[in-house]
């Protein structure tokens, strides 16, 4: 019975399509349709981003390049825009975030699935709630806690013009990369947590008890026994949250107001205004800011798409 | 990505039963960990629980507070801020951006789930199937999933946008003085930006319910065709009911994206002229354009409510595969 389940469906549905049925002939052509719909706005983009500015201006955006196709924009907004920094504000952001995130929501999905005692579904409820708000809902009295915690101001690692802040260069959260850093390590752990949860929840409890057994401390479990056997998640996870941090663009709109500091995608915001309707350049900036994620997504995609159903509650 | 699938379809896994009679005999308590366990374990939930509460549960709950009183970032709060349910009563009825924005997010949340949400459902249908090509496609759904919604905006300008604008120049309308403004005309500018939301969300929900759709045992699909049935009649008479469920899963999430809408509306034109939401006018009223704390809080407040809605929707059927 359970050989023809397995086995009996798959060998079905191979033999049906290898004649041409005119329903599959149907399926691909609507597909098809759909494929090029998608892709068409990335295309214009790209073509945008490749024409001369005077070109277009000259002939209008419909029509065929006269003047051939350049990178100049890119190396325009490479420049003007300042986009090299500008990755590397994203990158001291997001990195410390993601692996914060990892081992903070590894810790409680840990001890609240390998141990029963009375408030770990409640823990688990609370940090998976927490995730699913609005930010918005939290961002005024955020505002004020951000502008009212005082933060030890140590010094500054310099790199060129880039400066991070040990801890703080104006003794607040408020407009710092660190806090930047707490809120997405904070608002992420809540899915973060839920996922791994829910991964871990696999991992049959005999694992840990026997290392009890053999005299390993519970932090010592966590770290050698369990977060291995949780790799695949934690790949996954960390390609998730790598995508969610790095397109934030709220947090760091309310949280940051010196501009020197702001991560790629709300920088680029500001490119709006700076090169006001020259599309083309706007569209080199953005496609260039859009890079990071798509070539994860491309390198990485089973991670991604693991990621996003195992905890399928935000994108 | 099996056991993912298990949570979302519990009632589908070989390993399940096994795996249940294990946890069930080990509901007796631990007597293995010492003190320094106990203080280990504390330790490991009470700092990330510590951070949890003070950034989003005890804002939470002091939007909720502030929301009776006028304060306004300066001073203390006193007892003289405190002015009960003024805040909510000019909100309802003397404040003319709030009920144009609770509409806004109405039709977005109305959008989603009535035809980005179903259109990636059927997408994900149509592609869950042995077919040359179908991994190619799903990439390509996906792919803007990866964008941020900063760049989606940024993309679908250069569609939308007046006189330089694809869809204008391509119907001809750009120069003419019929010109039509997408994303400045107030009674359509809401629709162009749910389109270039759409172009996101649609593949995500695809790929959400492409994993419910693995999770589907093979055999009842089979037995359906075995009768007789044909692929629509199978779809909505079993395999649709069975995934009940993902179904209320996905329309949960759908709720919950578009609740929390702001970045696309935001860049648009700062949320203004037919781009009023919920969030953009707490933003608005409390941070950026004034810092009336308590009104914005009141209009938080509104928005936490409604996102409750989903919220509990989605834990109470979550919670009893984590239970």
């Amino acid at each position: 019975m359970s050989t023809i389940a397995a086995s009996g469906p798959r060998t079905v549905v191979r033999k049906a399509s290898r004649r041409i049925r005119p329903a599959r002939v149907i399926l691909h052509a609507f597909l098809i349709a759909m494929v090029a719909l998608w892709l068409f706005p990335l295309f214009w983009a790209i073509f945008a981003s490749l024409r001369p500015y005077g070109d277009t201006v000259m002939h209008g955006y419909l029509s065929w390049p006269a003047n051939g196709l350049s990178f100049a924009n890119y190396q325009d907004v490479w420049t003007q825009a300042e986009i090299p920094y500008y990755y590397l504000n994203t990158l001291v952001i997001v990195v410390p975030g993601v692996i914060l995130t990892l081992l903070l929501a590894s810790m409680v999905a840990f001890c609240c699935t390998q141990f029963s005692w009375k408030f770990n579904l409640i823990v688990l409820l609370l940090f998976t709630a927490g995730n699913l708000l609005p930010p918005q809902v939290i961002i005024v009295p955020l505002y004020w806690v951000y502008l009212n915690t005082p933060i030890a101001n140590l010094g500054s690692i310099d790199i060129g013009n880039f400066s991070f802040a040990i801890f703080s260069d104006n003794n607040l959260l408020y407009d710092q990369y660190i806090g930047i850093i707490l809120i997405h390590v904070v608002f992420q752990t809540g899915f973060a947590t839920f996922v791994l949860a829910n991964y871990m929840k696999t991992i049959t409890k005999e694992i840990t008890e026997s290392a009890l057994v053999d005299g390993a401390n519970v932090f010592r479990i966590w770290w050698s026994v369990i977060l291995p056997l949780c790799r695949p998640a934690l790949a996954a996870m960390a390609t998730l949250l790598f995508t969610f941090m790095y397109n934030d663009f709220f947090w760091a709109l309310v949280l940051l107001s010196h501009g020197n500091k702001r991560p790629i995608t709300s920088a680029l915001n500001n490119l709006q205004g700076e090169f006001l309707i020259n599309y083309n350049l706007i569209a080199a900036g953005a496609l260039l800011a859009c890079l990071p994620p798509i070539i994860i997504y491309i390198l990485l995609q089973r991670q991604f798409v693991a990621g996003l159903t195992l905890g399928s509650t935000k994108g | 990505m099996a056991n993912t699938t298990a949570r979302v379809a519990p009632a589908r896994t070989q390993k399940a039963p096994e795996a249940g009679a294990l946890v069930n005999r080990r509901k007796r308590r631990y007597t293995l960990l010492t003190r320094h366990d106990k203080i280990l374990i504390a330790l490991m939930v009470g700092i990330p629980l510590t951070l949890d509460v003070l950034l989003v549960w005890g804002p939470t709950l002091a939007s909720v507070g502030l929301s009776f009183t006028n304060w306004q970032n300066i001073g203390p709060i006193t007892g003289k801020n405190f002015v009960g349910f003024k805040n909510y009563q000019f909100m309802f009825s003397g404040y003319t951006l709030f009920w144009p924005a609770f509409t806004h997010n109405l039709i977005w949340l109305a959008w989603l789930t009535l035809i980005a949400t179903p259109l990636g459902m059927f997408l994900a249908v149509l592609l869950d199937r042995e077919m040359r090509g179908t991994r190619f496609y799903q990439s390509v759904f996906f792919l803007p999933v990866v964008l941020s919604l900063v760049v989606v905006g940024f993309i679908w300008d250069l569609q939308f946008a007046p006189t330089d604008g694809f869809i204008n120049n391509a119907l001809g309308t750009a120069k003419s003085s019929n010109l039509i403004d997408w994303l400045g005309n107030p009674r359509i500018n809401l629709f162009s930006i749910l389109i270039a939301t759409s172009w996101r969300h649609i593949g995500y929900i695809m790929i959400l319910y492409l994993a419910g759709l693995k999770s589907v045992d093979p055999s009842l699909r089979e037995a359906a065709r075995v009768d007789g049935a044909t692929e629509v009649q199978t779809f909505f008479g079993v395999v649709f009911p069975v995934m009940a469920p993902i179904n209320v899963i996905i329309v949960v999430i759908t709720a919950i994206e578009a609740l929390r809408a702001f970045d696309i509306a935001f860049i648009t034109n700062q949320g203004k002229n037919g781009l009023e939401l919920l969030s953009i006018l707490i933003y608005n009223n409390s941070i950026s354009e004034a810092s009336l704390v308590g009104f914005g809080s009141a209009i938080a407040v509104i928005l936490l409510l409604i996102s409750l809605v989903p919220i509990v929707a989605f834990l109470s059927r979550v919670m009893r595969t984590l239970a």
